[in-house]
């Protein structure tokens, strides 16, 4: 579908919905260089929340450990999520193919109270048993966040399997290649950015996990989420404000900047196809 | 006739080097396949399907006051194997109005989320699928952003905006439009609106990936014919978009069910969603066994849409790749 112009109908309504979207995260960047403690009063421009910030050692610690959570387990379920992929778009039926590429769809809407408590009762269980995990933990918080991710990254590493032209892939069988080398030489490249951008969303999906952690943390192991949760409960806080701004920015320029590579790839695979 | 014979074996030779050639991919490609297969495979039975399996044992067991407290099921006493199976749980559950309502209440509110989204979804992902290709990526990014930020902090926008002393009051008061504050915060309203908020863009991105692809020239073809635009839309554009619709929705009614930092951050205390009961009865209350009899009951009414969302998408999938 290709239209010439956006109607006035269709003015209004992104208008009004990225509105919608985005008055209430202005706000509250704004409330966070509001000088008085009260949330909702103004009372002048200060940048004393940002300076309490990042002199709560509780607040850096948490996101050290948010930070190191998010690398492993977003690393980890973009190699799971690249094979399930490859499984899922290259291989021929098996036996119980839809009984495996379910359990890859179900935990993206599966609500996250179930994944979570599921998830603690195997821990306790295989405690009981084995004696391993000895405690909750970064290593039981990583298997929780690995298999929520690794869902989202095989769906879009299915979609770019599944669309992408073979062509080059058959050549190269051809010519006797061998499956590990066609996949490591010429897949693997081509789907390269969907494996970027499948890792920034496992990034920020574990960085961002509240209720599977929740559930899968010890008490030595509290993540920002936790954090921010925890104090939230409380009520309106402007340092929460201060942390919020932060990771809205950071998201903010890793998202545009992603996308303005990857957009800029796309062009360059275009050209290079309408050239040859 | 000696040409003939050298040409033979040449063949031959061919065929037997293509055959050498076949059988080491054979060799090669089932190990290798089995192997790129059983790792994804045996980590979800053992992360995911596995797990279920233990919370249907506990939901019939008794709660305890031990670590972990809830009671063996299978227990051994002289020489015999002793099976208690609890069905307390259950029928506490069937025969408490307290979780009937609650389970209710979160189908309710689920299904008024997954209509809002769709109503307010629609026009936007129309409205971006028809744009100017060059206006489309960034239309699309600004629909995405606040998906990538992070849930906690999008909830928590709302609390200032919400409370009752919060900026709408502030605003509704001094525009003189209210007399005295009213009470948003903290009601069926309150949640509504957080959740309409939080869950619309994964309305918005299966719509407008469905209304991309819909073919203009049918719509070109029906105006031709004199068919007005709202009546264009609603037989050609509305019935070709159901895949989009049915897959918005359901990626927007199946987590809304169980939802539970939006009850708990701007929720009423009294209402519960089961979400919130799940995690009170695991946190709060330490009831083990009773935490997953209500999820087993969440699992069971959840299993029919999670299928058939999943048997819609292979669907979609499977014609995707053929084209």
């Amino acid at each position: 579908m290709n239209g010439k112009n956006i109607s006035g109908f269709g003015k209004l309504s992104l208008s009004l919905v990225f509105s919608f979207l985005y008055v209430p995260i202005l706000i509250l960047i704004a409330y966070s260089f509001n000088a008085s403690k009260l949330v909702t009063v103004w009372g002048g421009f200060s940048k004393q929340w940002y300076t309490v910030l990042f002199n709560d050692d509780a607040v850096v610690s948490a996101f050290g450990l948010s930070l190191q959570i998010a690398l492993l387990s977003s690393a980890m379920s973009v190699v799971l999520g690249i094979l399930a992929g490859l499984v899922l778009a290259r291989f021929g039926p098996f036996q119980s193919k839809s009984l495996f590429a379910g359990m890859i769809t179900a935990p993206m809407v599966m609500p996250e109270v179930i994944t979570g408590l599921s998830m603690l009762l195997l821990f306790v269980e295989m405690q009981q048993w084995f004696g391993f995990p000895a405690e909750r933990g970064v290593l039981t918080i990583w298997v929780g966040h690995v298999t929520l991710c690794m869902a989202y990254v095989t769906v879009v590493i299915r979609s770019r399997l599944v669309e992408m032209d073979r062509s080059v892939e058959e050549a190269a069988m051809d010519l006797g290649a061998r499956p590990l080398k066609i996949f490591f030489q010429i897949t693997l490249p081509i789907i390269a950015p969907a494996i970027a951008s499948s890792l920034l969303l496992a990034f920020t999906l574990s960085i961002d996990d509240l209720v599977i952690t929740a559930f899968l943390s010890g008490p030595g192991s509290t993540t920002l989420p936790q954090l921010i949760f925890s104090r939230v409960r409380l009520g309106l806080n402007p340092e929460i404000n201060a942390l919020a701004t932060i990771t809205v920015l950071a998201v903010t320029v890793l998202v545009i900047g992603a996308n303005r590579v990857m957009v800029k790839a796309e062009l360059r695979r275009v050209r290079l196809a309408a050239a040859t | 006739m000696m040409n003939r014979l050298l040409s033979l074996r040449d063949s031959r030779e061919a065929a037997a080097r293509g055959a050498r050639r076949s059988l080491r991919w054979q060799r090669a490609l089932p190990r290798g396949r089995s192997l790129v297969t059983a790792v994804p495979y045996g980590w979800l039975l053992l992360f995911f399907l596995l797990p279920f399996l233990f919370v249907l044992q506990i939901s019939f067991s008794e709660v305890e006051i031990a670590s972990p407290p809830y009671r063996a099921l299978v227990t051994r006493a002289e020489d015999a194997l002793h099976i208690a199976l609890n069905l307390g749980n259950f029928t506490y559950i069937f025969g408490d109005p307290l979780y009937f309502d609650a389970y209710l209440g979160s189908l309710r509110m689920a299904a008024v989320t997954t209509l809002i989204c769709l109503l307010i979804g629609y026009p936007v992902a129309y409205t971006i699928a028809r744009a100017p290709e060059a206006k489309r990526n960034t239309l699309l990014m600004l629909v995405m952003l606040p998906f990538w930020t992070s849930f906690l902090v999008r909830v928590y926008a709302w609390m200032g905006i919400l409370d009752n002393e919060g900026l709408l009051n502030h605003l509704l008061l001094s525009l003189k439009l209210i007399d005295a504050p009213l009470a948003l915060m903290h009601t069926q309203l309150s949640v509504q609106v957080v959740m309409v908020y939080a869950y619309l863009p994964f309305m918005i991105l299966p719509l407008f990936s469905n209304l991309v692809k819909l073919d203009g020239r049918l719509l070109e073809a029906a105006a031709d014919l004199g068919c007005k635009p709202w009546k264009s839309f609603l037989t050609v554009t509305l019935p070709l978009s159901k895949n989009g619709v049915i897959a918005g929705s359901m990626l927007v009614f199946i987590p809304a069910v169980g939802e539970f930092v939006i009850p708990e951050l701007v929720g009423t205390p009294e209402s519960l969603m089961i979400g919130k009961v799940l995690w009170m009865e695991f946190f709060d209350n330490n009831n083990w066994p009773m935490a997953a009899a209500v999820t087993i009951v969440m699992v069971a009414l959840l299993l029919v849409p999670i299928v058939y969302l999943h048997k819609r998408e292979e669907k979609s999938l499977a014609r995707a790749a053929k084209h």
